[in-house]
């Protein structure tokens, strides 16, 4: 398949909590400015680069902002206590022996128990929101990709495309990115932070993932979970291209590289760490099920490294 | 078949000079300290009256001895861990993967199991029994040993630096990292083993304190007339008979997976390493409350005494501490939103942590009124207290942004997380620890600690500790993953720096809290309190000397009232004199001393060697031996000693007379406070 529709505009649905979010705009604004005072403007917290990062932030922002309208009172207030009734005081009025007050103790447990209804309620629906699984609302179709975490190193197949690629994910901006991932090997984590939500890579199973990159740029993808001596250096350069860009580089590929059939795959799955990016013109077709399904054995792992 | 198993020269590693020189330097100061004190002719002392003791306070004394030598071996994985990171941009750094991978290994490992843990359970048994009126605890011989098991897994753990390697998967053992295809040397064996030895005396630790504070306690107190700390101690010990198990059956089935070839958590054979995930965290999650909650109750005890004010709102503490003791065992999935489990359960188990905040915040919120209309004096204790306080609220907030599903997709394993559970330890826990350690430790010795020594480390640590993990936070929105041996970020840079600065502040921290420790034990002869009541404290620990006789109460004490001891006192005050004419003293029967426990850990640590390095030989004389030492403390004749009449009424005579005079001296300056 190749996708040529470059004039349709991908409309991406709203969060529901964006719009609460409105609620306290000075608030939020003073956040961000933090935000991008303390990160720089390569972190996805200050300049995400798609909607399931963006959505992510705004409900980081939001529960940030509503944590510390009760975080910073009760800083202040215990400072403010435990100066004004120190012992020195003379002015301070002293109850040695009051412990109880029921419309204090209603306030106190009201408190958090309101906060914590409204920031459920929101966990709820954004949950159900930005369910990874979820296929992202956009008038194009999904590009689909595979992804297979390997000691120490990660596979990239496009099973439309019917190339692969070796610590390069390559994808068109502006297009849902549909992605199945699992690992050869043991567990990793599969996670661009400027494009949004991490999940888990497990041998014989397929996690469903759904991420957009909503504009060309060059975005760090890592894995997130320890997986032995080589996991330092187990993160890839994912570069958001336009369209044509994009097409141009899968024709490109088809035309160089080795073959990825089951005797390249077996050795691909050796252990080695920082491997140089490079493709593969052809992959066998069914190589990511065969894996999934454990028709293909798992990676062996390796003996450590002095 | 080899005669030592898989033990051979190899398990040395010669080629790696930093584990060996460590080790080297630990074996010299160990040796150097026994043979000090073999030609001082301090060992019948030590054996008789420490090694084997069976005494509560001792045993509590020495769990916090062992949480602060473990503190420094913790201490020193972190310094290294800093240190590589702040050296390895675009570079190797000092440490091959292979070694760092186990320093991270090990520091969670020692920070959590043997650290955070001894330390709350040694402080629980240094004050439960005497909070609660009573002469010791339900089993006594069970307590000691229940501390050398733990002792046991501390020392196997540590053997792993000279003999053979440490687990290289992290403080958790993550299948199928951790299973023998991955991880083919004896680390996860060391861990396993180490975990399984010291899980089961916390385990019987539980059952003590369960047992002790449920069917134990003085005349007259009742639950809802229970010290808090007591109430804690008891939601911690509920919590442990709950979770300690599913622990020791999880690792359990993964020793299985290693040794026999069973298929529960591997790759291949149908195993599935999700399940372990659920296991493990179902013990783990309970496992942060079982540390937090002993904090709670510290925290309690001393915002309520140095404000000179009965806890605010005693009847929501208790409720608030028992509904997280329940809502901790329905959160754990909250440890993996990012496996896929879908929308429905994320969200459930999301909100299911939330709600635990809602206690937690009432308890900040009580804490805060406990000092309103109070006389604040500013003691360590307090300033542990209040750092708590102020720094804590920012990790339970950070806590609730990473229970939102949808944040944690882009926060979990980052260093945010990272930075989260080390704000809610070190300054919740830790913390917790320090304050009990400063206000507790007249009560345990007979003097106080220096308090200017004690402040200055307060304010490095607090200063230090946000430091080094404020950038923690940053760096963790900067997409910054946990357990990184090597990077090649630059912005990244500058904040690994800056947390090693940190380190360095509680470096200095921690020096100062080793001075304050010397430098109060050489002045001990002026810092005596012999009163037994240095705080002007409220419950019944503080109405017997410093330290405690053997027997705790010549008399069980009568108890009308929460903070039996305050009430005391205002009624003597009133009346101008120590009300209470002298009682009949009679003999007081003790458990003995009994080597049981430490002869059993010492089998123990043979076993789990063995059993490390396959010496099957060696492990059935070492579970024979442990077997035979519980046949003869099983058939033993004498059970007690007895302490006559005239020792205990001595004991006490010299206790009432001080206290007496320290009355009459406040009568004179006309305090009724």
């Amino acid at each position: 398949m190749k996708i040529v529709d470059r004039r349709s505009m991908v409309r991406v649905r709203r969060s529901p909590a964006s719009a609460r979010a409105r609620a306290l705009p000075a608030a939020r604004l003073m956040l961000i400015l933090a935000a991008l005072a303390l990160s720089g403007c390569e972190s996805w917290i200050a300049r995400p680069a798609g909607p399931v990062s963006g959505a992510e932030r705004m409900i980081f922002l939001d529960t940030l902002v509503i944590m510390l309208l009760i975080v910073v009172p009760v800083i202040v207030a215990t400072i403010a206590f435990a100066w004004w009734y120190r012992a020195s005081n003379e002015r301070a009025r002293r109850l040695p022996d009051w412990s109880f007050s029921g419309r204090i103790e209603l306030v106190v447990w009201s408190i958090p128990a309101l906060v914590i209804l409204f920031l459920g309620g929101i966990a709820w629906i954004s949950a159900h929101d930005l369910d990874p699984a979820r296929p992202l609302a956009a008038k194009r179709a999904a590009l689909e990709i595979d992804v297979v975490a390997l000691d120490w190193k990660w596979l990239f197949i496009y099973p439309q495309q019917r190339v692969a690629s070796v610590n390069r994910l390559v994808v068109p901006a502006g297009v849902p990115l549909h992605f199945r991932l699992t690992s050869a090997t043991v567990w990793n984590v599969f996670w661009i932070p400027k494009l949004g939500s991490m999940l888990y890579c497990m041998y014989g199973m397929a996690g469903t993932l759904y991420l957009q990159a909503d504009r060309p740029g060059n975005y760090r993808g890592v894995s997130a979970m320890i997986s032995g001596d080589g996991f330092a250096t187990m993160h890839f350069d994912t570069e958001a291209l336009s369209d044509a860009q994009f097409n141009a580089w899968a024709d490109g590929v088809r035309t160089t590289g080795p073959t990825l059939d089951e005797r390249a795959y077996r050795q691909l799955l050796k252990p080695s760490s920082a491997v140089a990016p490079y493709s593969y013109r052809s992959v066998m077709p069914g190589l990511f099920d065969a894996i999934v399904l454990q028709r293909l054995p798992p990676g062996q792992g390796s003996a450590p490294t002095p | 078949m080899h005669l030592l198993g898989q033990l051979s020269w190899q398990a040395i590693p010669f080629d790696e000079p930093l584990p060996l020189v460590a080790g080297a330097v630990v074996m010299l100061c160990v040796a150097a300290v026994l043979l000090w004190i073999w030609l001082k002719g301090y060992m019948p002392y030590l054996w008789h009256e420490w090694l084997t003791s069976v005494d509560h306070k001792r045993i509590g004394v020495m769990y916090c001895t062992l949480a602060l030598v473990m503190l420094l071996r913790g201490f020193i994985d972190a310094i290294m861990m800093r240190a590589q990171q702040a050296m390895a941009f675009h570079a190797a750094g000092y440490l091959p993967a292979s070694h760092f991978d186990q320093i991270f290994s090990a520091h969670g490992t020692i920070m959590i199991f043997f650290m955070a843990m001894p330390f709350m359970i040694g402080l629980m048994n240094l004050v439960v029994p005497l909070q609660l009126g009573v002469r010791d605890v339900a089993f006594p011989t069970l307590n000691s040993v229940s501390f050398w098991l733990t002792a046991a897994g501390a020392l196997l753990v540590n053997l792993s630096l000279v003999v053979g390697s440490f687990s290289r998967t992290g403080w958790l053992p993550y299948p199928p990292l951790s299973e023998l295809t991955y991880s083919p040397d004896v680390g996860v064996d060391y861990y396993c083993w180490a975990i399984e030895i010291s899980g089961i005396g916390t385990l019987m630790t539980g059952i003590n304190f369960v047992t002790t504070i449920l069917k134990l306690r003085a005349p007259g107190m009742h639950y809802t007339r229970m010290p808090m700390f007591c109430w804690t101690a008891l939601a911690s010990n509920l919590l442990i008979v709950a979770a300690f198990p599913i622990l020791t059956v999880s690792l359990a089935l993964l020793l299985l997976d290693r040794y026999a070839g069973f298929h529960f958590f591997t790759n291949t054979g149908g195993g599935n390493a999700m399940m372990f995930m659920n296991l493990i965290w179902a013990w783990g999650h309970p496992e942060v409350y079982i540390l937090i909650l002993p904090a709670f109750g510290v925290y309690s005890e001393v915002v309520s005494t140095f404000s000179g004010k009965p806890l605010f709102g005693y009847r929501s503490m208790v409720i608030a501490t028992m509904a997280i003791c329940l809502i901790s065992f329905m959160v754990w999935l909250h440890h993996f939103f990012t496996m896929g489990a879908g929308a429905d359960v994320n969200a459930f188990f999301g909100i299911a942590s939330m709600i635990i905040a809602v206690p937690t915040g009432v308890k900040i919120f009580n804490w805060l009124f406990t000092m309103y209309g109070g006389r604040v004096r500013f003691s360590a204790a307090m300033l542990w207290s209040l750092g708590f306080m102020v720094s804590f609220v920012i990790g339970g907030m950070t806590g609730v942004m990473l229970a939102e599903p949808t944040a944690d997709f882009e926060l979990h394993n980052s260093l945010f997380l990272v930075a989260h559970f080390h704000n809610v330890i070190i300054t919740g826990v830790l913390f917790g620890a320090f304050a009990g350690y400063s206000y507790w430790f007249p009560k345990a010795f007979g003097f106080v600690l220096d308090e200017r020594l004690g402040k200055w480390a307060f304010w490095l640590w607090l200063i230090g500790f946000w430091v080094a993990w404020a950038p923690g936070y940053v760096l963790g929105l900067e997409g910054m993953t946990r357990r990184l041996q090597r990077y090649d970020v630059a912005a990244w840079r500058p904040w690994l720096l800056l947390a090693a600065v940190g380190v360095l502040i509680i470096l200095a921290a921690i020096v100062v809290q080793v001075a304050q420790l010397v430098v109060s034990i050489r002045t001990r002869a002026r810092r005596r309190d012999l009163t037994g009541d240095p705080w002007n404290g409220r419950n019944l620990e503080w109405s017997i000397a410093s330290p405690p006789p053997p027997f705790n109460y010549a008399v069980l004490p009568h108890v009308e009232k929460q903070e039996p001891y305050w009430d005391m006192k205002q009624r003597a005050l009133e009346a101008g004199h120590l009300q209470t004419p002298e009682p009949g003293y009679s003999p007081i029967e003790m458990p003995r001393n009994s080597p049981t426990g430490f002869i059993c850990a010492f089998f123990a640590v043979v076993t789990g060697f063995a059993l490390i390095w396959r010496i099957w030989w060696l492990v059935a004389l070492g579970l024979a031996g442990a077997y035979a030492t519980f046949v003869v403390f099983a058939w033993r004749d004498v059970e007690e000693k007895v302490i006559p009449a005239d020792e205990v009424a001595r004991l006490e005579r010299a206790n009432r007379a001080a206290r007496s005079e320290a009355l009459a001296a406040r009568v004179a300056h006309g305090q009724t406070q």
